[in-house]
């Protein structure tokens, strides 16, 4: 069985509807397609609004797909949302804290709502910010006086905190500083091995992708171009860097808008 | 342990989540509570001496008497106001915080999140209130050496059932709207006040409202908790004001549910889940 089974995942959204107006329907998801085996992790590349943060959201059972189908170890994400979510967790690219609080307190409550006790977390917490390298003269600072590198840290943290079996990575580097970014990295990397954790990243960032990675994906207007592994693209496009690969897939290049224009259509 | 054992620890676990969290709030926003505190107190003085200022035109009343009346009016709008904020929190906070995805996405069942605020409400609710009280009957010379405060506590508490059951319906709001829908439990708060005889009786609405105060669970308990601070009525004695805030509690708690799960749905299928709506 694999740990993430996708076929014809459909999503569409419609913005800008009011009194008497639908609004346009934007695609965001069109018909994708595809498996992730167990311990394995997988990059979706893709511009702004390819669809790459929908799809981890189906996954995550926070968005309702129109069509086709998601499980996970055979689980369906509609039908059998709880049984999904005990074994799930995601560090998107926002760090998501109440601010005003500090990163133990973030981490105690959220552990409760995967059923972790007092004396549990009161082991693990300390246990796992330090592994994630987060200083421990700030654990009692509010997240608001921490910077993004580090309140990332602290989601890496919450992700691990509940032992998830499938990781979901929503461009976790994003506006991360160079050092920050190859501290998450090496993390992530530490938390496959350690956990035989299976991976989805979703990112932008190619070298991420490439280094990370046992196979990339390219995912442009919710449409999943290719995917495979990075040598086979290379091979396939005749490329010398994921970057190309990407280019040629899509057919955008430097000079594009890198958000993926809407594939729209208007409804009265 | 067996399964079921075990599924009923975690959500014990994640109820007390929900309430530890609230309590961190609590203490971090502490000085926010005392300035708000303070508004409330000014704001159910504004009210109480209303009594005073009609006798001082001229008019003719019991004073002391209407004051409670007023008194305890003004203090369970306060409560309801608690307990609908806290409750309609449940969204909108999170999702100003932006952790609403994360919480949506543990493995916590809603009853159970929802039970949690809920629960936390009710005890925040009630220690304000009981404080709010003290302190706004201390501006006054009230005798209530005959208050039976026991009976009035539990006619609150059970009508706190009630009451959540309508705060959840309240709760959906933010979750579907974004933008205005946390205004629109204080509209929702502001209904069921108004037609339960909040600072004057019931007899003097007209007849369609005296219809909505029969299945509005804040006429039983205005009703109730007056008769025990102002005649001493015991438990026994309020018996006709509780079996309908339990008849209402049964009713609107499961209805509350279902109309937040049937908001729920329909955000996930719009994805007005995350942070920007």
């Amino acid at each position: 069985m694999s740990a993430v089974e996708i076929h014809n995942l459909r999503k569409e959204f419609r913005r800008g509807g009011g009194l008497g107006r639908k609004g346009r329907r934007t695609t965001a998801l069109d018909g994708v397609s595809f498996a992730i085996d167990r311990g394995e992790c997988v990059s979706i590349l893709g511009r702004n609004g390819s669809g790459k943060s929908t799809l981890v959201r189906i996954l995550s059972t926070l968005i309702l797909p129109d069509g086709g189908e998601a499980r996970l170890f055979g689980h369906d994400v509609v039908a059998e949302g709880a049984a999904v979510r005990r074994f799930v967790n995601r560090v998107s690219v926002e760090a998501s804290f109440f601010k005003k609080m500090s990163p133990v307190e973030n981490l105690s409550y959220a552990a409760r709502f995967y059923g972790l006790g007092l004396h549990e977390t009161r082991v693990r917490i300390p246990e796992i910010l330090d592994r994630v390298g987060f200083p421990s003269s700030r654990r009692d600072a509010r997240m608001e006086q921490l910077s993004r590198g580090t309140q990332q840290k602290v989601a890496l943290a919450r992700a691990l905190l509940t032992s998830p079996v499938i990781l979901l990575l929503d461009e976790p580097t994003t506006g991360l500083d160079p050092r920050s970014k190859l501290e998450v990295q090496d993390f992530i990397r530490d938390i496959r091995e350690a956990h035989d954790t299976t991976i989805l990243l979703c990112t932008h960032d190619m070298r991420e992708a490439e280094i990370l990675s046992d196979r990339i994906g390219i995912l442009e207007r919710g449409r999943l171009l290719h995917l495979a592994p990075v040598g086979e693209l290379l091979a396939r496009f005749e490329s010398e860097s994921v970057e190309e690969v990407f280019l040629a897939a899509t057919g955008v290049s430097f000079e594009d808008d890198w958000d993926a224009p809407d594939r729209l259509e208007v409804t009265k | 342990m067996t399964r079921a054992t075990l599924a009923l620890r975690h959500e014990l676990i994640g109820l007390l989540g929900v309430v530890e969290r609230n309590w961190y709030l609590v203490k971090r926003y502490a000085i926010w509570e005392v300035t708000w505190f303070v508004w409330t107190v000014a704001n159910t003085l504004t009210i109480v001496f209303i009594a005073k200022g009609i006798e001082a035109s001229g008019g003719s009343l019991d004073v002391e008497r209407e004051t409670t009346v007023l008194l305890i009016g003004a203090v369970i709008w306060s409560y309801l106001g608690i307990l609908f904020e806290i409750l309609t929190q449940t969204v909108g906070w999170e999702r100003w915080e932006g952790t609403i995805e994360y919480t949506f996405m543990a493995p916590l069942s809603r009853a159970v999140h929802l039970l949690g605020m809920g629960m936390f409400a009710v005890i925040y609710g009630l220690l304000r209130t009981a404080l709010l009280f003290i302190v706004v009957a201390s501006f006054f010379t009230l005798d209530l050496g005959q208050a039976d405060y026991w009976a009035a506590f539990v006619v609150l508490v059970i009508a706190s059932i009630s009451f959540l059951g309508v705060g959840v319906m309240t709760a959906v709001f933010p979750l579907i709207s974004p933008e205005k829908g946390t205004q629109l439990g204080f509209i929702a708060q502001g209904m069921l006040l108004v037609v339960s005889g909040v600072y004057y009786s019931v007899s003097v609405l007209p007849g369609w409202m005296q219809v909505l105060a029969k299945i509005s669970p804040a006429t039983y308990a205005l009703r109730g908790i007056r008769s025990a601070i102002l005649d001493g009525a015991g438990v026994g004695d309020l018996w006709g004001d509780i079996w309908p805030l339990l008849v209402i509690g049964v009713v609107s708690i499961p209805l509350g549910f279902l109309i937040f799960n049937r908001g729920e749905i329909y955000a996930k299928r719009h994805g007005m889940l995350k942070r920007s709506g």
